[in-house]
C-alpha cells in the first residue's frame, strides 16, 4: 500500500535543499509480472542514490503513478506529473503504444523522458524525437543477437510464429531481413500471427508441423509462449526442428514455463543465477539483502532507468531540460551488465542481452552456453537510423 | 491441407468447441433464467483456474477440478443471495452494473491471493501424452476435453428435461412472470440456477489448466467469447450454445491452418454479426415472451423545471470560469471529464430514450479519434477539417451498423453492436500500414490558436455542451416523443403512425456522430490514439458512466461519466488496489442509488 501511496520521499543524510522530483508511471496494474520487480528496482537504485548523499547536493524524490495501461491515461497522467508535481523528467511505461504516446507528450511539453521498457523501434527511429531516451534493448537489436546463431546452423526451411501486433511484426519483418542477408538462399516456409493473447496454440502448433520446417523464429511470449511449448511439446514439434524464441529467456517469462521449458531453444534473456561479474555480483547481492526476492530483467531495466535520471542530473549540473537532454547524449555509465552509453546519435542505449539456450535444471528452466551481446555491436548503419529518424 | 491435417485440425476445432461450450452454458442458464447479463462470469471461470491451481498441491489433479467448481458455485450463491437479490427491482441493467464492479473486486483479490505470475498448471495425470492419429501426435487430455462437452450438454439435458427443477427453470426462462403467477418460488430458483451456472463456470476453468495458464486477464478475455457463443446459440438454449462453440471452434482452428491465424482475432464476431443478421434470435433461439403491464414501460422523462435549468446554467458558467482559477492540471483532468460526458450523453440517448442497449458504442468513439487523426497525418487535412469531418465519419458507421441493429431487440442488439464494434477494432489493431496497429496513430495536436491548455478546455467545453443541450433538447422535441413511445410499446407506436425503426436508426446515427465528436475531441487532447480508443474496456466504462448516473433520468449520463472519470485519477493515485476500490465503490452506489446518481437530484425537485 505505501509504495503507491503519493510520495516516496526519501530525504538523505542531511541534505537540506529541496529534493529532486522525478515522475515515473507505469502500467503497474496490467503488467504486474514484470512491473513489480521493475518496481523494486528502481526503488534500490534510488535509496541507493540517496544514500550517497543524492544529485548535486540535493536528495532524488520520485513521484510514482500508475498509467492505467492506455495511452489516453498515460497522457494524463503525465500530464499531472508535468503540471502539478512539477517533475524534472519522467521515466517509465512498458508497452510500446504507451510509451511513444507518452514520448510524443514529452516532446511537445519538452520534458526529457527515459523510456524504460517499450521496445518498439519506431520510439527511438521513426517517431523518435529530442527529449526521448531508450533504455532497453530494442526489438530489432534483440532479433539481431539471435540471427547469428541462426545463420550459422545453416537451416533452409524456416517457419515464423508471432504475435499479431507491431513488436511480433517488427520482429519478423527484421529477422527476415537480417537472415536473408546472412544466408542467402534461406526459405521461409510457414508464417503464423496468431493474436496477442489469444494464440489457439493447438491449431497453430499443428499449421507449423504441416509445414515441415527445419527451425522456427518465434517472437511469442507470455501466455501464447507457455500455451505453444506445452502444445509443442506434446506434439512433439520441437524433436527435430531447432527454435528460437526472442526474450524467451527473461525470468518473466522463463521461469512460468518450470519442467515444461523446452531444452535447446536458442533465447535472448537474463540468466541472473550465473553471471559472475562484479557489477552484477554487487547488484545481485543489494538487490537480495533489500527485496528476499531474486531479481527479475525488470528489476535490472528500474535499476538501470532510475541510475540513468541520476546520472544524467549528475552530468548537467542543474534540472533544466535541454541541459539534460545534452547531457543524455552519450552518457556513459555502469549497469549491473557492464557499460553503456545512449548515444547520440538515436537516444538509445547500447545496454545488451544474454543470448543462449534454454535447459532444464531441477524442474526449473535455465539459460546454458550464453554469452552477453553488447547492444552496441547490434545496430543498423548510422545512414540507415539516419533516413528514419525525422529530428 | 493433406487428409490427417484436416482431421487433426477439425479435432482440434473440438477441443476449443468443447472448451468454449462449457463456460458458455453456465452463462447461458444464468441468462436464460435470471435476464443477468453476468459480467462476472469470467471471473468465475479464473477463480476456478486459481482455487484448483491452489488445491492441486494437497487433492491432487483430478479431485481439485470438482472441488474448485464446488468452491465457485458457493461462491456464486453467495452473490446471488448477498448482492443480486437486493437488485432484482431495481432498473434492469443495475444488475449489469453489479457484476462489473465484482469482476473489478474480484480481480484485485485474485491479485492480492495468487500475485501476479501467471501460473501454468501441470499436465492432467493419466492424461498427460499424447496418442498417434493419422501419423501425427494428438493430446490425450485434448481427447478428454473433447468428451467433456457432450457429456455436460447430456448432463444438462437430462436436468432440465427430466426433473422438475429443470422443468421449473425452462418455464421460468421462456416466461418468468407466467411462472411467478403460477406459485414458483424465484427466490430459491434464482440462486439454484445462479449456483449451477458458477459451478459449470468453475468447471470449465478448473478443466482449462492443463492447456492455459491462470492469468489475471483471462476474465475479460473469457467473459467476451463466452456471450458470443450464448448469443450466437440463442440466450437460455444449451444446445444452441453447444452448436454455437462447434461453429466458432472450428472456424478458428481451420482459419489457422489454412494461414489466417490472425483472422481468429475477430472470427467469432463476424459469426455472429452474420448469424444474427440471417437470425435475429440466434441459431436455435427464440423470440422472448412480451414483457407484460406497466413494468415494461419507463417513467416518461420529464423537461426540467426551471429551477433545474437555472443551477445547469450556474455549473456551465462554474465550468466556464474555472480557468480564471486555474491553469493547471484541473484543466486536464476536466477536459477529460467534458469529453466522456459528451459520449456518456450520447450512448443514454441511445439505451435510454432510444430503450437500444449497446456493448459497442466505443467504436464510433473511436472511430471519431481516428477519423480525425486519419485526416490531420495522412491527408494532411487542417485541425478545423478533422474536427468537422470526423463525427460524420462515425455517423456513416453507424448508419450502416444501425441498420442491422434496430432490426433486433434487446441483448441481442447489444450484442450486434459489440461485433461490429469488435470487427472495427480487429482491423484497426491489425491494420498496421493505415491505421499504424497497435501503435496507432501518434502526432494529432491541435492547431496554434488551441495549443494551450485553457484554450482547449474552453472549445471542448464549449462544443460539448453545445452538443449535449443539443440532444437534450432533441428527446423533448416530438422526434424524442415519438423515439420513447417507440421504445415504450413499438406496438402501439406502430398503429399511430410512427416509424418505429426509422426513429430508432435515426437515433443510432445522431449517438454514433456525438460519440464520434467526443472522439476527436478526446485525440486532439492526448496527441496520440490508438486501438483501446474502441476496445471493449471504453464501451463498457460508456455503460457504466451511463448506468451510475441512472439510466431513466436526464443528466445522469453527465454525473457519472463525472464521478466515473473523477474516481479514476483519484483512485489510482491512492491506493495499489485501486480496482477493488472503484468496484467497491460501484457497489456501494448500486445498493445504496439503484436509480443512479440523477435520481438524486430528481427525488429533490418531486419533494
Amino acid at each position: 500500500m505505501r509504495y503507491l501511496l503519493f510520495i516516496v520521499v526519501l530525504i538523505a543524510g542531511n541534505a537540506v535543499a529541496q529534493p529532486i522530483k522525478i515522475g515515473e508511471l507505469n502500467s503497474y496494474k496490467t503488467f504486474p509480472a514484470f512491473l513489480e520487480p521493475y518496481k523494486k528496482g528502481w526503488q534500490l537504485a534510488l535509496e541507493e542514490v540517496n544514500a550517497a548523499g543524492g544529485v548535486n547536493g540535493r536528495a532524488l524524490a520520485v513521484v510514482s503513478r500508475e498509467d492505467g495501461g492506455t495511452p489516453g491515461e498515460a497522457v494524463r497522467v503525465a500530464e499531472e506529473l508535468i503540471t502539478r508535481e512539477q517533475v524534472t523528467l519522467l521515466v517509465g511505461t512498458f508497452a510500446s503504444h504507451v510509451g511513444l504516446a507518452v514520448s510524443n507528450l514529452a516532446a511537445r511539453r519538452k520534458i526529457v523522458f527515459i523510456a524504460a521498457e517499450p521496445l518498439t523501434d519506431k520510439i527511438v527511429w521513426e517517431n523518435g524525437n529530442r527529449y526521448t531516451f531508450r533504455l532497453r534493448p530494442s526489438t530489432y537489436m534483440q532479433v539481431a543477437m539471435l540471427v547469428p546463431e541462426a545463420a550459422r546452423l545453416k537451416k533452409r526451411r524456416w517457419a515464423i510464429v508471432y504475435p499479431n501486433y507491431e513488436y511480433g511484426q517488427s520482429a519478423t519483418a527484421s529477422f527476415k531481413q537480417l537472415l536473408a542477408a546472412a544466408q542467402p538462399g534461406v526459405e521461409f516456409v510457414a508464417e503464423q500471427a496468431p493474436p496477442l493473447g489469444k494464440i489457439d496454440a493447438g491449431a497453430v502448433v499443428q499449421a507449423l508441423a504441416d509445414a515441415r520446417p527445419d527451425a522456427i523464429f518465434s517472437s511469442l511470449f507470455a501466455t501464447d509462449l507457455q500455451k505453444f511449448v506445452r502444445e509443442g511439446n506434446l506434439r512433439g514439434l520441437f524433436r527435430d526442428t531447432t527454435v528460437f524464441n526472442l526474450l524467451g529467456g527473461e525470468p518473466e517469462y522463463l521461469d512460468t514455463l518450470k519442467d515444461e521449458t523446452p531444452e535447446g531453444w536458442w533465447v535472448t534473456g537474463y540468466p541472473w543465477r550465473e553471471i559472475d561479474t562484479p557489477e552484477h555480483r554487487a547488484f545481485l547481492a543489494a538487490y537480495r539483502a533489500r527485496w528476499q526476492d531474486y531479481p527479475r530483467l525488470g528489476s535490472v531495466v528500474g535499476y538501470v532507468a532510475m541510475h540513468t535520471a541520476a546520472n544524467a542530473l549528475k552530468k548537467a549540473g542543474g534540472t533544466d531540460s535541454e541541459k539534460l537532454v545534452t547531457a543524455l547524449k552519450g552518457l556513459r555509465m555502469g549497469t549491473p551488465f557492464g557499460a553503456i552509453e545512449y548515444r547520440a546519435l538515436d537516444h538509445q542505449s547500447t545496454m545488451g542481452a544474454y543470448v543462449g539456450r534454454l535447459a532444464r535444471r531441477g524442474g526449473e528452466g535455465v539459460m546454458v552456453d550464453w554469452r552477453y551481446a553488447d547492444g552496441a555491436r547490434y545496430q543498423p548503419p548510422d545512414e540507415a537510423v539516419k533516413a528514419l529518424r525525422k529530428e | 491441407m493433406s487428409g490427417s491435417a484436416v482431421l487433426l485440425q477439425f479435432l482440434n476445432g473440438l477441443a476449443g468447441a468443447s472448451s468454449l461450450f462449457l463456460v458458455a452454458a453456465g452463462l447461458s442458464l444464468i441468462f436464460g433464467v435470471t435476464r443477468i447479463v453476468n459480467f462476472a462470469h469470467g471471473s468465475l471461470f479464473m477463480l476456478g483456474m486459481y482455487l484448483a491451481l491452489a488445491l492441486m498441491p494437497h487433492a491432487g489433479f483430478w479431485w481439485s477440478v470438482p472441488l474448485a467448481a464446488l468452491g465457485v458455485a458457493v461462491f456464486g450463491a453467495l452473490i446471488e443471495r448477498l448482492l443480486l437479490r437486493r437488485l432484482y427491482a431495481a432498473p434492469e441493467l443495475m444488475q449489469l452494473l453489479a457484476t462489473f464492479a465484482l469482476v473489478l473486486v474480484i480481480k484485485d483479490f485474485a491479485l492480492w491471493a495468487w500475485g501476479p505470475e501467471d501460473m501454468l498448471g501441470p499436465r492432467a495425470p493419466g492424461l498427460d501424452g499424447a496418442v498417434r492419429i493419422a501419423g501425427e501426435r494428438f493430446p490425450e487430455y485434448e481427447l478428454f476435453l473433447i468428451a467433456c462437452g457432450p457429456l455436460v450438454l447430456g448432463a444438462l439435458w437430462y436436468l432440465l428435461r427430466r426433473t422438475r427443477w429443470g422443468i421449473l427453470v425452462r418455464a421460468a426462462t421462456q416466461d418468468r412472470d407466467m411462472a411467478g403467477a403460477l406459485g414458483v418460488n424465484q427466490h430459491r430458483l434464482f440462486s439454484s440456477v445462479f449456483a449451477l451456472g458458477a459451478l459449470l463456470a468453475g468447471l470449465g476453468g478448473a478443466l482449462q489448466l492443463p492447456r492455459e495458464p491462470a492469468t489475471l486477464q483471462i476474465d475479460l478475455q473469457i467473459i467476451a467469447d463466452a456471450f458470443v457463443v450464448v448469443v450466437v446459440g440463442g440466450l437460455g438454449s444449451i444446445p444452441g450454445a453447444f452448436l454455437a462453440a462447434l461453429l466458432i471452434g472450428e472456424i478458428k482452428a481451420f482459419s489457422v491452418a489454412l494461414g489466417y491465424a490472425e483472422f481468429t482475432l475477430a472470427a467469432e464476431f463476424v459469426v455472429m454479426a452474420i448469424v444474427l443478421v440471417l437470425r435475429p434470435w440466434g441459431l436455435l433461439g427464440r423470440a422472448p415472451a412480451m414483457l407484460r403491464g406497466p413494468a415494461a414501460t419507463e417513467p416518461p422523462l420529464v423537461a426540467p423545471s426551471r429551477g433545474a435549468l437555472i443551477a445547469l446554467a450556474a455549473v456551465a458558467c462554474a465550468l466556464l470560469a474555472l480557468p480564471l482559477a486555474t491553469a493547471g492540471y484541473t484543466l486536464v483532468l476536466l477536459t477529460d471529464v467534458v469529453v466522456f460526458a459528451l459520449f456518456a450523453v450520447s450512448l443514454h440517448f441511445l439505451m435510454g430514450p432510444g430503450g437500444m442497449l449497446s456493448f459497442g458504442h466505443a467504436a464510433y468513439f473511436g472511430l471519431g479519434a481516428y477519423g480525425a487523426g486519419l485526416l490531420l497525418l495522412k491527408a494532411g487535412a487542417p485541425m478545423a477539417v478533422a474536427l468537422l469531418a470526423a463525427p460524420l465519419a462515425a455517423a456513416s458507421a453507424a448508419l450502416v451498423f444501425g441498420w442491422f441493429c434496430v432490426r433486433l431487440q434487446g441483448v441481442y442488439l447489444a450484442m450486434l453492436t459489440l461485433a461490429f464494434a469488435q470487427i472495427v477494432w480487429s482491423v484497426v489493431y491489425q491494420w498496421d500500414a493505415f491505421t499504424g496497429g497497435s501503435n496507432g496513430l501518434i502526432g494529432i495536436w491541435p492547431a496554434a490558436w488551441l495549443s494551450g491548455r485553457a484554450a482547449y478546455y474552453y472549445f471542448t467545453l464549449a462544443t460539448c455542451l453545445a452538443a449535449i443541450a443539443f440532444m437534450w433538447r432533441m428527446l423533448h422535441a416530438p422526434f424524442g416523443y415519438a423515439l420513447r413511445a417507440g421504445r415504450d410499446s413499438p406496438l402501439r407506436a406502430g398503429v399511430i403512425g410512427i416509424d418505429v425503426r426509422a426513429h430508432q436508426w435515426a437515433a443510432f446515427v445522431c449517438a454514433g456522430l456525438f460519440a464520434g465528436q467526443a472522439g476527436a475531441l478526446y485525440a486532439f487532447s492526448k496527441g496520440s490514439i490508438s486501438p483501446e480508443a474502441l476496445a471493449v474496456p471504453r464501451s463498457v466504462d460508456g455503460l457504466v458512466m451511463v448506468l451510475l448516473g441512472g439510466l431513466h433520468t436526464l443528466t445522469g449520463p453527465v454525473w457519472g461519466a463525472a464521478l466515473f472519470t473523477w474516481l479514476q485519477d483519484t483512485v489510482s493515485r491512492g491506493f495499489d488496489y485501486w480496482r477493488a476500490v472503484i468496484g467497491a465503490v460501484i457497489l456501494l452506489l448500486v445498493l445504496v442509488l439503484p436509480g443512479g446518481l440523477g435520481s438524486l437530484l430528481r427525488g429533490r425537485r418531486a419533494s
